[in-house]
Order: structure tokens, then C-alpha cells, then sequence
């Protein structure tokens, strides 16, 4: 039993983070038909971001994990948004080329961020509640598992209300179902699209701090490894949906940790690619319809 | 005119590529030996290899359309399990060929039925996906058949003594340049047939396509048979190659590769994938080269960092590319030609 807690607490951690990065990736490829490939060197430039700054500032490590936390998200932000500005844009209507490019930037940043600060894993300071751990009917969860469900929890409810109660995420909605008529009643998607893409680079840095968090390292080849199952998450939840995404990644997270452990090591990620084949088998739009809510 | 140079000059790059062992030439900066020695006809060898099996990705995303990010498994494919059949089940020869064949239609043909399914981006990611699972599993290391990590070396037992021993690098040579030339005549055939023509017609206006009253699915279900087939023939001769197996070739990084190499080189153009295949395997082996190199070493940090990464380079120069040469290399001479008076009109205008 005790076991089985630990497992679905670390499941339901590891979900948190599939779902900030299927987020993004859900809202951009639903709004402007672009996928993201590049999110995954939001997630390694937003934990490097976080680590570096933490290291230069100093202090306590609730000092260090907030403030260069913080950094790192307006870091995702910013490259994300001069991508839309300065890739994506002016490539406007061409969606092969638009995935090449994000393809070229996802190579260069890896690259660059390895040729900065090498190739192998750098420890990531945590304070000390975090790495202690809470008795939860006889399991010791580890605290920061809780941060992680809790940041995601409120993002999917933030992200929500962002949604249906703003101005911008009537027009982000709107453009989803139909951009085309969004752009004929004379709103300016484009602005959106920006938004948008900052959004999710700021929710894929996010997710970078957060797997900091979680591994208690920043590692170059995380983020590829995290946007393959955000990928699989988005699929699985039908794109554009963020109540898809959400489901999505807690049953992703779920069965790769239960199979990870009642099975071998490994088998939990080929029960996730299993399951996405069963999905598209029997659903091939995934298991939201193409509707943001 | 032009068809006789479009034999002529393909016979007669062939024919010096075939004499490359044969001559000890000096080329500069490209190359850091003679054009014979062991190392250079390796390097040539691994740059033929990747024209070929760039070509094999050329029919999914140059002529059919499909974009797939899980081309890699298919490589891996050839490249793991003839060493596993060799190396860890101690198979003979021919058992292990007609394993490897058998293997690289029946996968494809399963993975290629589901994948389909879904189209575009989509279909993309499900590639991704069964890729991921063909990395999960050789990092897995089931029955220590792959060797996790660390990748797994090759018996030698029961291959030729002709492809075996650095002094017959100028075979494995040949055998690269023999799999470069099979994988583009079997294109060229099967471009050219009328599946071919349902190809480009897919990749133009899918809908169109079923409008006119013809079903996709097959064919395409058939270019990512034949594709993928090819691409697993290339697997066993990399293995041939390099001598060993390393989890290198079956991540996400070894197939958005392929893709750079057929848009460096031109999408949906046979020779452009080819020359794009070539131009980024020795790009990639000699950028590494330079990165190492004192010159580069002593700049200060600032330039260092970005020249010494190999991948960093390819891919800024491929965002440029998608850029400001969007039809890739083979789209150069035609871009040339328009820049001067034009005297005689281009062959699709030539061809109404």
C-alpha cells in the first residue's frame, strides 16, 4: 500500500511537469499550427536560467530556487516570444517550414547551452523541507513531489481562467476553432499568436525549474527527453484542449511509474507509446475535440 | 541535350567515386590524408552511406510528404539487430540476411499501418513516439542483447574476410557507394512509377487525391515500407562500417538529421538529398575536427563556445537555409540561372 501511494505521488509529480509542457505546446499548435520543437530547449534553457541565477545571486536555497526560479520563467518568455517574432513570423502560412526552423533553433540552443556549461548533469540546490519527506498512510513521500502537483494544479487552473474569462483567451479560444474567421472579424491573431508563444515558453521553463526540482539536477538532455512524452501527452489529449492535456498527463505520468515499477525498468515508457497506439487506433483525434477549455 | 547530360553526368561522378580508392591525391583543409589512406575512404565511405539513407528519407517527406520523426528506428533496426543476430544469437550469415530482410518489411508494415492513421503533425509525433520506443529498449538492455550504454560490438566470425580489417576499408568503401547507388536507382524506379506519380500527387493536395477517386492509404503505407526498408539495409552496412552498435543512432537528434541533410540538399529532389546526405556527415566529421583545433581554442570564450559545437553550427546554418534557400542545394543552379538575362526557359516551361 505504502508503495502504491509513493508511486501514484511520484506519478502524478512527474504528470505535473508532462502536462506544463504539453500545455504550451497544446495552446501554440492549436492556435497558429506550429509545432513547437524548440520546447524542449525552453525546458534546458529555463532550469539552466534558473540554476545559473541562482548561483550568481546566492543566499539561502529558498532564495536561490524562488528568485532564480522567477529568472528562468522570464527567460523561457523572452526567447520564446523573439522566436514567434523573429523565426516564425515571417514564415507565416508556411507550417513545413515553420517545424524546420523550430527544428534548427532546438539543435542550436541544446547545442549552445552544452558548449556553456558541458555536457554533464549540475547539481540543483534545493531546500532542505523539500527534500525531507511527509508520511502519507505508512509512504514517505518526498516534499517536493507536492510543489510540483501544486504549481501544476494551479497552472491548469490559471490557464483556465485565463481562457474563459479574458478578452485574450476569448480570442486565443476563438482562433483555435476558427482563425481564419477570427481574422475577418478584424482582431489581430498575430498579437495572440506572441502571447501565446511566450505563454508556453514561459510554462516549458516552468517545467525546466521544476524538473530541477525533481531530479535534483539540470541536465542538457532533459528537455528532449521530456518533450517526447509532452508529445505523447498532447496526442493522446487531442490538441489544443487543455482539460485533454491535463488528463493526459496524469495518465502518462501514472502508468509509466506503475509499470516502471511492478514491471522492469524502461517498460513503463513503452506501455506510454502502447497506450498512444491504442488511443489512435481507437480515437485518432485524441480524446478531447479540438475546442481550448 | 539535357537528358544526355542527365545520364552523363551522374555515369561520370559514379566512375570517379569508384576509382576514389585508387588514387592518392591530397585534398586540403577537406580532408586531413590522402584520398587512399584507410581514414579518408572511412570518412567517404560514412558520407556515401548518409547520402543514401537521406535519399530513403527523401521519399517520405521530399515526394510523399510524410513528415516522420522516427526514421532513425529503422536504421537502428539494421544496425542492432544484425549485430545481435551475429554477435549475441551466433547466427551464420545467410540466417541473419534473411532475418534482417524479413524484419525490415514486417516492421514497418505494423508500424507504418498504425502511424498512418493520423496525418501532418500528428503522424509526426506517433513516429516520434515509436522511435522513443526503440531508444527506450536499447537503453533497456534486454537480455544484455544491446548493451545498454555502451551499444554492442560485432562478432566477426561469420562476415566475408573482405569487409573485415582497416586494409579493407577500400571494400567497405565500395560497399557504401554500392548501397548509395542501389537505394537511388530503386527511387529513381519507384518515383517514376505510377505509385511514384500518387506520391508527389499526395504530397501536393491529399484530398484532391481521394476526390479523384484514389484511396492514400496504401500508397502511402507503401513509400513507408520502402522507405523504411532501405533504411534498414543502410543500418547493416553502417554496422559493416563502424563495427559496432551505439545507442547514438536511435535517438530523436539521428533523425531530425536526416531531415537537415534532405532540406540542406533539397526536398523532393533525388541528387539534392544525396549531395545534402554527403555535405552534412562530412560537415559534421570535420566541424568536430575544427572545434578541436588550437585555432579555434584560443578565441576567447564569446566565439569558442558556438564554434566548437559541432551542432550548434548545422543548426543555425540550417535555420538560414530554411530561410534564404528554401529549395536547398539543388535549387542553387536554377536561382543562379534567374539572376541573369534568362536566354533559354526553365524545363518546366521548356516541358508545356
Amino acid at each position: 500500500m505504502s508503495t502504491f501511494v509513493l508511486l501514484t505521488i511520484t506519478g502524478l509529480g512527474l504528470g505535473a511537469m508532462y502536462f506544463l509542457v504539453a500545455s504550451g505546446l497544446s495552446l501554440i499548435y492549436g492556435l497558429m499550427g506550429v509545432l513547437n520543437f524548440a520546447h524542449g530547449a525552453l525546458i534546458t534553457v529555463g532550469a539552466y536560467a534558473a540554476w545559473w541565477f541562482g548561483d550568481q545571486i546566492g543566499g539561502g536555497a529558498w532564495q536561490r530556487l524562488l528568485i532564480g526560479g522567477l529568472f528562468g520563467i522570464v527567460a523561457g518568455a523572452v526567447v520564446a516570444a523573439l522566436t514567434e517574432l523573429v523565426l516564425i513570423r515571417p514564415l507565416y502560412q508556411r507550417p513545413v517550414e515553420q517545424v524546420l526552423v523550430t527544428v534548427g533553433l532546438a539543435l542550436a540552443l541544446g547545442a549552445l547551452v552544452q558548449g556553456i556549461w558541458g555536457a554533464d548533469s549540475q547539481p540543483f540546490p534545493l531546500p532542505g523541507w523539500m527534500i525531507d519527506t511527509t508520511s502519507i498512510f505508512g509512504a514517505s513521500v518526498p516534499n517536493d513531489r507536492f510543489v510540483e502537483i501544486g504549481v501544476a494544479a494551479a497552472v491548469l487552473l490559471g490557464l483556465t481562467a485565463f481562457l474563459r474569462y479574458t478578452r485574450f483567451g476569448l480570442v486565443i479560444r476563438a482562433g483555435v476553432e476558427n482563425r481564419a474567421m477570427v481574422s475577418a472579424l478584424g482582431i489581430d491573431v498575430r498579437r495572440a499568436f506572441t502571447i501565446v508563444f511566450a505563454l508556453g515558453g514561459a510554462l516549458a521553463a516552468l517545467a525546466g525549474v521544476l524538473s530541477g526540482v525533481y531530479f535534483g539536477v539540470v541536465d542538457p538532455g532533459r528537455g528532449t527527453s521530456l518533450l517526447i512524452f509532452a508529445f505523447i501527452v498532447v496526442v493522446i489529449g487531442g490538441f489544443g484542449s487543455i482539460g485533454g492535456s491535463a488528463i493526459a498527463a496524469v495518465a502518462v505520468g501514472l502508468i509509466q511509474q506503475y509499470a516502471n515499477y511492478y514491471s522492469s525498468s524502461g517498460t513503463g515508457d513503452l506501455a506510454v507509446v502502447l497506450l498512444l497506439a491504442a488511443i489512435l487506433l481507437v480515437r485518432p483525434g485524441g480524446l478531447a475535440p479540438k475546442v481550448a477549455h | 541535350m539535357r537528358r544526355v547530360l542527365g545520364i552523363a553526368i551522374p555515369a561520370a561522378v559514379l566512375i570517379v567515386l569508384a576509382f576514389v580508392p585508387k588514387l592518392s591525391l591530397d585534398i586540403p583543409v577537406i580532408l586531413n590524408g590522402p584520398l587512399d589512406s584507410p581514414g579518408t575512404l572511412q570518412l567517404l565511405a560514412l558520407c556515401l552511406l548518409f547520402a543514401g539513407i537521406a535519399l530513403t528519407y527523401d521519399v517520405l517527406f521530399g515526394f510523399t510528404g510524410l513528415l516522420s520523426f522516427g526514421h532513425a528506428l529503422y536504421v537502428a533496426v539494421g544496425v542492432y539487430m544484425t549485430a545481435i543476430a551475429l554477435t549475441r544469437w551466433e547466427w551464420g550469415l545467410w540466417p541473419t540476411i534473411a532475418f534482417i530482410l524479413a524484419l525490415g518489411i514486417a516492421l514497418p508494415l505494423v508500424l507504418g499501418a498504425v502511424s498512418l492513421r493520423v496525418s501532418g503533425i500528428a503522424f509526426a509525433m506517433v513516429t516520434l513516439a515509436f522511435a522513443q520506443a526503440g531508444n527506450v529498449l536499447v537503453q533497456k538492455n534486454p537480455y544484455g542483447w544491446t548493451g545498454g550504454e555502451e551499444g554492442t560490438g560485432l562478432n566477426y566470425d561469420h562476415i566475408p574476410d573482405a569487409f573485415v580489417g582497416v586494409l579493407n576499408t577500400k571494400n567497405l568503401y565500395w560497399l557504401a557507394l554500392g548501397y548509395a547507388v542501389l537505394v537511388f536507382v530503386v527511387v529513381r524506379l519507384a518515383v517514376n512509377s505510377s505509385a511514384g506519380h500518387v506520391w508527389r500527387a499526395i504530397r501536393e493536395n491529399e484530398p484532391r487525391v481521394e476526390v479523384l477517386g484514389l484511396w492514400p492509404y496504401p500508397f502511402k503505407l507503401i513509400a513507408f515500407v520502402l522507405a523504411a526498408f532501405l533504411a534498414v539495409l543502410g543500418g547493416v552496412v553502417w554496422l559493416l562500417l563502424i563495427g559496432g552498435a551505439t545507442p547514438e543512432v536511435t535517438t530523436a537528434n539521428f533523425t531530425l538529421a536526416l531531415l537537415v541533410m534532405v532540406v540542406l540538399g533539397g526536398a523532393g529532389t533525388r541528387f539534392g538529398a544525396m549531395i545534402g546526405g554527403f555535405l552534412y556527415t562530412l560537415l559534421d566529421q570535420r566541424l568536430g575536427a575544427l572545434s578541436g583545433s588550437s585555432r579555434v581554442q584560443d578565441l576567447p570564450d564569446v566565439l569558442r563556445v558556438p564554434l566548437s559545437e559541432p551542432l550548434f553550427l548545422l543548426g543555425t546554418l540550417f535555420i538560414l537555409l530554411v530561410f534564404f534557400v528554401p529549395g536547398g542545394i539543388a535549387s542553387l543552379p536554377a536561382r543562379l540561372r534567374g539572376m541573369r538575362p534568362r536566354r533559354e526557359p526553365l524545363p518546366e516551361e521548356a516541358a508545356v
